[in-house]
């Protein structure tokens, strides 16, 4: 992999954890309300996955979507900004955490409905492949999502009607609390597009270069016009399902056991090994950790939306 | 002007909007079947596969399919079979479709024609009977049509077609075979505006959809016992055409709300909360509400008959309230 490509693919996950773990101290100062959903330990699934789409492409993610909005082009300080629930944020701080919408750079939006985004997804490939367009939609969920009717529903359409759309179920073990064997009769999901005749595979999701090659496959089948394609990436939140939640339905052992496998530092020693400097490395964690830092600053001073922002945003005129 | 039926009028604004090459039908049955209820007849040979496609039986994906592909500027016109099924995809229509808009902060609208067929009286049972279409009409950044006649229902069609929301444009079952005039150029009828469909000036009957016809028969009826009603169609139920009914009640001083959906599931209770609060000053009564019976639908004819209000009961409250009060406390 091109030296370049693979340095930007180190910084978009750093930055990713960087920005989660100010988000979860701003949380903890109360300058971030609601719920707030980390991606801490899945950055390779985002960071591997969307950087095989090129700027047209469509990106759907569900409320774990910061990682997603920021590979796809959102600004540091939108995205920041919108946790803040501030005017500048990318969604001019009516969407929140959990509802990233970027329209510029074709990220369509983080939604809070197990499931909800799926469809969406399903819908942007109709939109293109109904136009011509040579076009990708790539739509994340996780591994809860897998047993809504909706998940159903849009891989047979989307099979059947031989959509450009790439469903990528970032499996991190637990429906919110509740661990994939108790919720899933075949919990390979990869295994579910069998039923659609649709072409699947497990990848492993802390390895970002293997999430690129999987989703390269994918993009190209779908813009080829072969249709769609479920990848189903092997992932661990390290943090709670929100920042609500005290974890009391897995062992600390678990977790300790997933730690050899964090994204980051394994893909900083794959890099080392190819030669990268150790000053290199760290100068991109100082950078990211600088571009985070002014982003909170520009949260905090950018003004709130108003009244007649709500008013007005209800109905497009 | 030319006469058409509800059926043909709905058709023949589908052709128009389909002038657009952005725009395609999707829906159950609406192809090669010709659409549970005929309206999509003869438009797959017309327009072919592409333009006119027919789907799984799969609600929540067909409205969910539609909100996503009109964020890449195509407009598919999407068909629900009838609205009870319309509740499969209740999640997309009401926490996707009404809210991207404003949790995108403006950036996103969701110009989406969500076409589905209401009403009962055909004893088709409990599943099959519901006006459900004020449970949408409650949902902010939804747009609910519900036309009367055919020259509205092409009208408000074209209309939704012009608008930047999600519009769920439910069409009458039993409107279908009725007929009207219908302008040979198409001409939109705006979202948001009732119309007075039979002027009087003792008392308001505001209603929307088949009830409309009903009030209509209801005030024929009024006139034998000298009673001159009004009838307020209000053809969209969000947003609800509150001057028209109020500049009608100002001048009747008394007002019905006549609905075929059962009783606290549809609009009337909130019509008439609001119309408490702006109107009250010029009410000389309290407004009536008559409405479906509360209960699922059963399938007995003459229960059926009995569940969905009626032209005589509609006139009999009426007259009710031109009785003095103390005749009516005898009575």
């Amino acid at each position: 992999m091109d030296r370049e490509f693979s340095l930007r693919l180190y910084r978009q996950m750093v930055l990713i954890r960087a920005f989660e773990d100010q988000a979860a101290e701003q949380y903890g100062r109360g300058r971030i309300g609601g719920f707030l959903h980390l991606y801490i330990g899945e950055e390779a699934c985002a960071v591997g996955a969307i950087n095989t789409l090129r700027k047209e492409d469509y990106v759907v993610a569900h409320y774990r979507d910061h990682g997603h909005a920021l590979v796809k082009g959102c600004s540091t300080r939108a995205v920041m900004a919108e946790l803040f629930g501030k005017a500048t944020g990318v969604s001019r701080g009516m969407g929140g955490s959990m509802h990233l919408f970027c329209a510029n750079n074709r990220m369509m939006g983080g939604y809070a409905i197990v499931g909800g985004g799926i469809p969406i997804g399903v819908g942007l490939a109709l939109g293109i492949q109904h136009q011509g367009l040579d076009q990708v939609a790539m739509t994340f969920f996780g591994d809860g999502a897998v047993n809504e009717g909706e998940f159903h529903e849009s891989l047979n359409l989307a099979a059947l009607w031989k959509l450009p759309v790439v469903f990528v179920c970032e499996n991190n073990l637990y429906a919110m609390g509740t661990p994939l064997a108790r919720s899933s009769a075949v919990p390979e999901i990869y295994k579910r597009a069998e039923a659609y005749a649709m072409p699947s595979q497990q990848v492993d999701g802390m390895d970002v270069e293997a999430m690129y090659r999987a989703c390269s496959e994918a993009v190209e089948r779908a813009r080829r016009g072969d249709g769609p394609t479920l990848v189903e990436a092997l992932t661990y939140r390290y943090k709670g399902h929100s920042m609500a939640d005290a974890v009391s339905y897995r062992t600390r052992e678990e977790e300790r056991a997933w730690h050899p496998r964090d994204p980051i530092a394994r893909y900083a020693q794959i890099l080392r090994e190819r030669g990268v400097a150790e000053e290199e490395l760290h100068r991109i964690d100082q950078g990211v950790a600088a571009e985070v830092e002014d982003a909170v600053r520009f949260a905090e001073d950018s003004p709130d939306p108003t009244f007649e922002d709500m008013v007005r945003l209800t109905y497009a005129a | 002007m030319p006469v058409m039926t509800y059926r043909e009028a709905i058709r023949q604004g589908l052709r128009e909007l389909l002038r657009d090459p952005a725009v395609f039908l999707m829906g159950e049955d609406i192809g090669a079947y010709g659409g549970a209820f005929a309206v999509t007849k003869g438009l797959l040979d017309e327009y072919g596969e592409d333009r006119i496609r027919d789907t799984p039986i799969s609600e929540a994906v067909i409205i969910g399919a539609g909100i996503g592909a009109v964020m890449t500027g195509v407009r598919p016109i999407v068909e629900i079979m009838t609205i009870n099924f319309t509740l499969l995809a209740f999640d997309v229509i009401v926490n996707h479709a009404a809210k991207i808009y404003a949790m995108s902060g403006g950036q996103i609208p969701i110009p989406l024609i969500m076409r589905t067929v209401t009403g009962s009286g055909n004893q088709l049972g409990a599943q099959h009977s519901q006006n459900i279409e004020g449970h949408y009409a409650m949902v902010p950044g939804l747009k609910v049509v519900a036309p009367a006649t055919p020259a509205d229902a092409q009208g408000l069609l074209l209309a939704a077609y012009d608008d930047r929301n999600p519009v769920l444009f439910a069409e009458h079952f039993a409107l279908y075979n009725t007929k009207g005039e219908v302008s040979e150029a198409p001409e939109r009828v705006p979202l948001g505006k009732g119309a007075v469909v039979r002027r009087g000036a003792d008392l308001t009957l505001i209603s929307y959809s088949r009830m409309v016809n009903v009030c209509l028969e209801a005030a024929e009826m009024l006139t034998q016992r000298r009673i001159d009603a009004e009838v307020i169609d209000l053809r969209t139920l969000r947003p609800v055409d509150y001057d028209l009914i109020l500049d009608s009640l100002n001048r009747t001083h008394r007002g019905i709300v006549v609905e075929e959906a059962a009783k606290g599931t549809s609009i009337g209770g909130s019509i008439i909360g609001e119309l408490q609060e702006i109107a009250f000053h010029t009410l000389d009564m309290p407004i009536r509400w008559i409405a479906g019976e509360p209960t699922p639908m059963p399938y007995n004819r003459q229960l059926e008959r009995m569940a969905i209000p009626n032209a005589t009961v509609i006139a009999d409250a009426a007259a009710q309230m031109f009785i003095s009060p103390k005749r009516r406390a005898a009575s």
